[in-house]
């Protein structure tokens, strides 16, 4: 502790040099957590998916709806605990750019399946007994400012009442939240029976969702469920929910993989020029440290004060910089709802948190063993 | 006279800095590759979106017309009936030829192909069209086999979906649930979106589908002033519930999506680096000065003005920025213009092959953003070397 006001003289010794590394490591830092909010958003939600949920679509594509009778069916082949399913409803709100994403479900069985969506007691009761009845997430509501109780008219564009009428209302009857970090909060649920008479084709459903007693046997109820509906008219293809998910991301492909490498490029090559410079002020204080060791500094504590100067350095950027890009995300999807989620896992914190220390290490290390190395008299001499 | 004579002192500073770059080589270095660094991550990042929007903004010429339910917005949730095609292709102002009117009643489906590149499945669009649809689109032509024979489960597909997706080359045939389509030929439209497209004939993808309506008609115009007359007549026939659009229209407002995100990443990306790079340009002028500080006094004392001295320092860092932006700017058009890509495309939920694009236009915002990091990177720097007082500074070793 004592040596901390030598550390802080060093680092100062040079001002402008120190911050401006300092900064250049911050905007790294910066660059990394932002990075991993843009995975975790281009991911899919992968993370996040339950392993005792399989996903059911239409052999052929995930847009050919599936038969109602299905459900049954299902229900019935062992290893299935629950079955629900939601249909999409691409309804526009106002203007097509404001991006809401609005699903027809069966509420109750869809709340049992997916024990993420946290819904209060009153207002659940409310949506299951209201036909008309909607639900979303909190940043939804924020962005568009609606309240509990207002009446949110949404023009159907597949779906239009048996008069030709596209205008569909609903209630809001209930802000969701979730109990699990970047399960996505954006989509608008609400009853399938509300839309169940406007139906072109009667009783098809988008797709369904199982819930299975036991993950390790995913693969055979899939299988059971895939041949019950073989050669028929509606084939299915069954695949746990986080293949489907991960299916699903790599579909945004080369673009998504594109920008990740060339911000891990440029966060690597930040580092880079900024640790060459942290261990040129150590290199250009050779005569200095000659000194200390001549007043009796031995060299494991002329390696430790090296070291901890240049972890300081790291670790306090790199945590401003990791704190800069969590208060970002914080503000949620900067992009108005082309992102679902948009955060920093944890886990990805930890490991900025690691960077940063490693940086500092590695910076510190080869001009600190050099400094430990260092005989006195060829030092001295050198000045 | 005056005018001249700060010129003269202006050069005589700045080819002074000049010839004493050598001596601070790993310093201007630095300055140099840190903004090649920016550019050539602002280029490359927003190179995806320009190219993402040259492909579907080049889809469509101004004659061509299409028809879509009122209120959809993209032709996946559309729907129109046989009756209404045929009302929309006596509308006034469509061409015709002698086969008819130059109309193409089309479905647009999707269909799970696996990706080439990462063996997953991928939502591919398949494109149900009528004789027509080859007089719409002019631009097609086929590049390998042969088209598609009306009434059969035949397919041509387009080159860029050839290349990205597995199992589509002419000679192999493609499974769709039940259903088996011969890949019987290659065309492209010379990289619009249709290149992306599987095309079949639509009275056979109809039937499969279960589809009783056709998604949307595309239309060729017998001029492309015809434009106004078309739309006025379909909105105004009370038998039709339509939408009517240029193409160029629809694809422009198809590629909003995707290029916002990739606009806004990229901005938010390079402009941090833009940050870091301002940074380490500052730290080089700034040693620049230091280690020129009697020069500078000397030079002060002869009579030199403050001004030649500070644009001396901002001349040099903006030579130092534009070097690097030139540098970046080129590695990136080297490595990124022209590559092949595929992306989702979430308003039709469908792939898009296309090619990364690097612009003049992106270019020409590169150098912009150059010389305003190579200003700021100077312009402090330089006002310190102007105030530097003379007198202590020429007593300093």
């Amino acid at each position: 502790m004592r040596f901390l006001p030598l550390v802080w003289k060093n680092l100062m010794r040079r001002k402008a040099r120190t911050i401006f590394t300092a900064l250049s490591i911050v905007v790294a830092f910066v660059l990394f957590g932002i990075l991993s909010a843009i995975r975790v958003a281009f991911g899919g939600g992968v993370d996040v998916t339950g392993a005792d949920r399989l996903t059911v679509i239409h052999r052929v594509s995930l847009i050919l709806p599936l038969p109602l009778s299905y459900r049954d069916r299902i229900a019935a082949v062992p290893g299935v605990q629950e079955v629900t399913f939601a249909n999409w409803f691409g309804g526009i709100y106002q203007d097509p750019k404001n991006n809401l994403f609005e699903f027809a479900v069966d509420p109750k069985s869809y709340l049992d399946i997916y024990p993420e969506i946290v819904l209060p007691e009153a207002q659940k009761k409310a949506w299951l007994e209201d036909r008309s009845g909607a639900i979303v997430g909190p940043d939804v509501a924020k962005r568009f400012g609606w309240k509990i109780g207002d009446h949110i008219p949404i023009r159907g564009t597949i779906y239009r009442h048996a008069n030709g009428s596209p205008g569909w209302d609903f209630t809001l009857d209930g802000i969701y939240t979730t109990n699990k970090k970047g399960f996505d909060t954006s989509a608008f649920l609400f009853q399938y029976d509300y839309i169940k008479e406007a139906q072109v084709r009667k009783d098809m459903v988008g797709w369904y969702v199982i819930k299975i007693a036991d993950p390790q046997h995913a693969a055979q109820i899939a299988a059971r469920v895939d041949a019950l509906f073989a050669n028929s008219p509606f084939e299915t293809k069954t695949a746990t929910e986080k293949a489907f998910a991960e299916a699903f991301a790599k579909q945004i492909g080369d673009v998504g993989s594109i920008i990740t490498y060339i911000v891990t490029a440029v966060f690597f090559t930040i580092l880079l020029v900024a640790g060459n410079t942290m261990a040129q002020s150590v290199r250009e204080r050779t005569g200095e440290l000659a000194v200390l060791k001549t007043l009796g500094f031995n060299d494991r504590l002329i390696l430790g004060l090296v070291l901890l100067e240049s972890c300081c350095l790291a670790l306090i950027a790199g945590g401003i910089g990791l704190t800069l890009a969590w208060l970002f995300t914080l503000r949620g999807d900067p992009t108005h709802g082309y992102l679902g989620v948009f955060f920093i896992a944890q886990q990805d914190l930890i490991v900025g948190v690691l960077l940063a220390l490693l940086l500092g290490a590695i910076t510190g290390l080869l001009p600190g063993v050099r400094a430990m190395r260092l005989r006195i008299v060829d030092a001295l001499r050198r000045v | 006279m005056r005018f001249f004579n700060w010129i003269s002192q202006v050069a005589a500073v700045t080819m002074l800095n000049l010839r004493t770059l050598p001596q601070r080589r790993g310093a201007a270095l630095s300055t140099v590759v840190g903004v090649a660094g920016v550019v050539m991550v602002f280029v490359a990042v927003l190179s995806i979106a320009e190219g993402f929007r040259a492909t579907l903004s080049s889809s469509g010429s101004p004659d061509t017309a299409m028809v879509l339910r009122g209120g959809s917005d993209s032709e996946m949730v559309s729907g129109i009936p046989r009756d209404a095609a045929r009302i929309i292709a006596d509308a006034p102002g469509v061409l015709r030829t002698a086969a008819g009117p130059v109309a193409s009643n089309e479905l647009y489906v999707i269909v799970d192909v696996p990706k080439r590149s990462t063996g997953t499945s991928a939502n591919v669009p398949q494109r149900g069209v009528t004789a027509a649809a080859f007089e719409v689109r002019k631009a097609l032509h086929l590049v390998a086999g042969r088209l598609f024979q009306p009434g059969r489960n035949e397919v041509i597909v387009g080159r860029g979906a050839a290349a990205e997706f597995a199992g589509l080359e002419v000679g192999k045939t493609l499974v769709s649930g039940q259903n088996r389509w011969q890949v019987v030929g290659m065309f492209t439209t010379g990289g619009q979106i249709s290149d992306s497209e599987i095309w079949c004939d639509v009275d056979v993808l109809m039937p499969i589908y279960r589809r009783t309506m056709f998604q949307s008609v595309h239309v060729k115009l017998a001029s492309a002033d015809g434009f106004a007359a078309f739309k006025n007549a379909l909105t105004a026939d009370p038998r039709l519930d339509v939408k009517v659009e240029r193409e160029a229209d629809y694809y422009a407002e198809q590629s909003r999506a995707l290029t916002s995100i990739v606009t806004f990443l990229g901005v938010l990306i390079a402009g941090l680096m833009a940050v870091g790079a301002v940074f380490g340009s500052l730290l080089t002028m700034y040693s620049a000065v230091a280690t020129r500080v009697r020069e500078i006094a000397t030079l002060r004392a002869l009579g030199f003005g403050g001004l030649p001295v500070v644009a001396s320092v901002i001349s040099e860092s903006l030579l130092l920025s534009l070097l690097g932006g030139v540098l970046g700017g080129a590695v990136a058009y080297f490595v990124f213009n022209g590559y092949q890509a595929a992306t989702i495309n979430w308003q039709t939920f469908s792939q898009v092959a296309f090619a990364f694009a690097v612009t003049p236009r992106l270019l020409g915002w590169a150098i912009l953003a150059t010389l305003v990091m190579g200003f700021v990177g100077g312009i402090f720097p330089a006002v310190r070397a102007a105030r530097i007082p003379v007198a202590s500074a020429l007593r300093e070793v």
